[in-house]
């Protein structure tokens, strides 16, 4: 497989006072592209600051972060809003919806930043929202739908632009057992069908079973488990 | 959709706070537009002053009469194209409340010294021609319905006549229309010797001076020259430019500019505060959204325009409803006004002044939580949740 990312000695300190606190230090690896990983590990060990820099909203102190060749670390701020809006979707663990658009809207927001009509919006958003199984909710706002469809809302929102990757954060640490299978079958299916390379952090094991290779960050440092997907 | 369609739903997301915020300032529109408009009107008189119509009245006060002999010298004074005289009549029709704003005047050099009086030809010579002759507005005409060769007889509150009445039949023999629309019609003029010549007291008297000068560039020369020629006589006199007259006139009723500066002033500094602090408290409520997004590729200079541009749409809504209210207040006031106040109406000049206060009001309150929306850090603003 293709390389798509490739971290090297990738540090990351924060100030806090006249402390300094380092979250890691000296971080290699690779993704290949078509991968699916979930990274586990305690709380503060990093998970969420390596997802990050991946997506390109956090900077390493040192090190460097490249993908399909651009040093995602050096982009200036709009270079690496216009990057993110093309190769990135974004999953959270609380949905982040905008409250006061409908669920088509939610999704549509994304195109905003392309070149594409109004007609091609439309049809990339029915798409989108058929692929995780809303079409039928497009007019519903977030409120009105459970925590699961408003993840799923959100999943169509991120792959609508087609980017090649996508960075999950906890995606199902806000759902039920059932919607939260539902979640993880969904993006297993796009990483199976679709091609999407997937990184997932999680607490969950029984999320992690659903990647293709799990991940566990522990005092700056990964331990690798190959496995067997779900 | 499109940014607009973002910006319209943020704008409206909470519907109490966003009818308060727009009640605010279509309330300091309408005061703008309704103050402006008399501001204007008030002040029509100083702009339609002709630039060589110098005025000449008692130094005391335009109470005061002049000798009637001193509207011949000052004809003579070099530099003075045309000389006429007006006289109050403190008139009134029938009743003392039905107000009828009248001068005894010299019809000839009068309408030489007001070309701005548009008035038939065969009626113009019929006012110069007829002792009896009322000259009226279009106003006025509609106002009591009087048409040329009705017979109108007109009180004074202030004037007697030798035979004990203070009641001089008219014949109304012309009437004349505005050639601007800020003229006023309201007035009626006779003829001074008709008027004088039945006066049990007070005669050969006038109230004032209108003079035309053949250049605004000699009006101080002959100002001066006037005054200085009066200034051992009994009756002192003080002669200024019919603007500078004007702004006096209004000046006795109070500094509407100025108090409108003060009230609108007060009006938007307040409203300023209040709006300003609620897009801040707003857009601080959103943060996390716009977090997201930022995440999602929005650039912040994109996401900065958006929240001025609710800014300013907000505004605008609140504005133009306030200017609306105006217009519409004033349409029915007009009417009512017609007499005293012609052309009172949100013109296109305030209404371009209040287009360029909305927006502005709109950037200013805007730029603040703008910033603060550029200025958001993803990391910072997603960490809260």
């Amino acid at each position: 497989m293709d390389t798509l990312y490739e971290l090297t000695d990738l540090s990351k300190r924060y100030a806090r006072g006249k402390e300094t606190i380092t979250i890691f230090e000296e971080l290699t690896m690779t993704i290949p592209q078509g991968d699916f990983i979930a990274i586990m590990g305690p709380s503060g060990s990093g998970k969420t600051t390596l997802l990050n820099m991946l997506g390109g909203i956090d900077r390493p102190s040192s090190g460097s972060v490249v993908c399909e060749g651009v040093r995602v670390d050096r982009l200036s701020e709009g270079k690496l809003a216009q990057w993110r809006s093309q190769h990135v979707g974004f999953i959270f663990q609380f949905y982040n919806l905008m409250p006061t658009l409908t669920a088509a809207q939610n999704v549509e927001l994304p195109l905003l930043l392309t070149k594409l009509s109004g007609k091609q919006r439309k049809e990339r958003v029915a798409t989108a929202l058929d692929i995780v199984g809303l079409a039928d909710r497009k007019g519903h706002r977030p409120r009105q739908l459970s925590g699961g469809q408003q993840q799923r809302v959100a999943i169509a929102r991120a792959i609508v632009a087609d980017p090649k990757v996508l960075l999950c954060d906890e995606p199902t640490g806000d759902l039920d057992r059932v919607s939260a299978d539902e979640i993880l079958e969904t993006l297993q299916l796009l990483n199976k069908e679709l091609g999407k390379t997937i990184v997932m952090v999680t607490h969950d094991p029984s999320a992690a079973k659903y990647a293709q290779r799990e991940l566990h960050l522990d005092k700056g440092r990964f331990i690798e488990q190959v496995q067997e997907s779900v | 959709m499109n940014d607009l369609t973002l910006i319209r739903k943020n704008l409206f997301r909470k519907k109490l706070r966003a009818i308060l915020l727009t009640l605010s300032i279509l309330i300091a529109f309408l005061i703008f537009g309704v103050l402006g408009s008399f501001n204007r009107v008030l002040n029509a008189g100083v702009e339609l002053a002709a630039a060589d119509r110098l005025i000449t009245m008692n130094n005391t006060g335009f109470t005061q009469s002049l000798p009637y002999a001193y509207w011949g010298r000052v004809q003579g004074v070099e530099g003075v194209r045309n000389a006429s005289h007006m006289s109050w009549f403190g008139g009134y029709y029938q009743e003392p409340t039905q107000v009828v704003q009248a001068f005894a005047v010299d019809p000839e050099t009068f309408l030489a010294a007001y070309p701005e009086f548009l008035i038939p030809d065969d009626q113009r010579q019929a006012f110069i021609d007829q002792r009896n002759c009322l000259l009226i507005g279009e106003t006025l005409a509609r106002q009591y319905d009087w048409s040329v060769g009705d017979r109108v007889p007109l009180l004074s509150n202030i004037w007697q006549k030798t035979d004990g009445t203070s009641s001089w039949d008219f014949e109304v023999c012309a009437i004349y229309a505005p050639s601007m629309e800020e003229m006023s019609t309201a007035a009626a003029y006779m003829q001074y010797d008709y008027y004088n010549e039945a006066l049990s007291f007070n005669q050969d008297r006038v109230g004032m001076i209108v003079l035309n000068t053949v250049d605004p560039a000699v009006n101080d020369r002959v100002a001066n020259e006037i005054d200085a020629m009066f200034e051992n006589s009994p009756a002192q006199t003080d002669t200024s430019t019919e603007a500078a007259f004007s702004q006096a006139f209004i000046n006795q009723i109070g500094n509407i500019g100025l108090i409108l500066i003060y009230v609108v002033g007060a009006a938007f500094g307040i409203i300023l505060l209040i709006v300003g602090t609620s897009l801040i408290l707003a857009i601080s409520e959103r943060t996390k959204e716009i977090a997201v997004m930022k995440t999602l590729g929005f650039p912040a200079p994109r996401i900065f325009r958006m929240v001025l541009i609710e800014s300013v749409m907000l505004s605008l809504v609140g504005g133009l409803a306030g200017i609306g209210l105006a217009a519409l207040l004033l349409k029915g006031l007009a009417t009512a006004l017609a007499g005293t106040l012609p052309g009172l109406a949100v013109t296109g000049g305030i209404f371009g002044i209040a287009l360029a206060m909305m927006i502005g009001f709109g950037i200013i309150t805007g730029i603040a939580p703008a910033l603060n929306a550029h200025r958001v850090r993803i990391v910072e603003a997603l960490g809260k949740q």
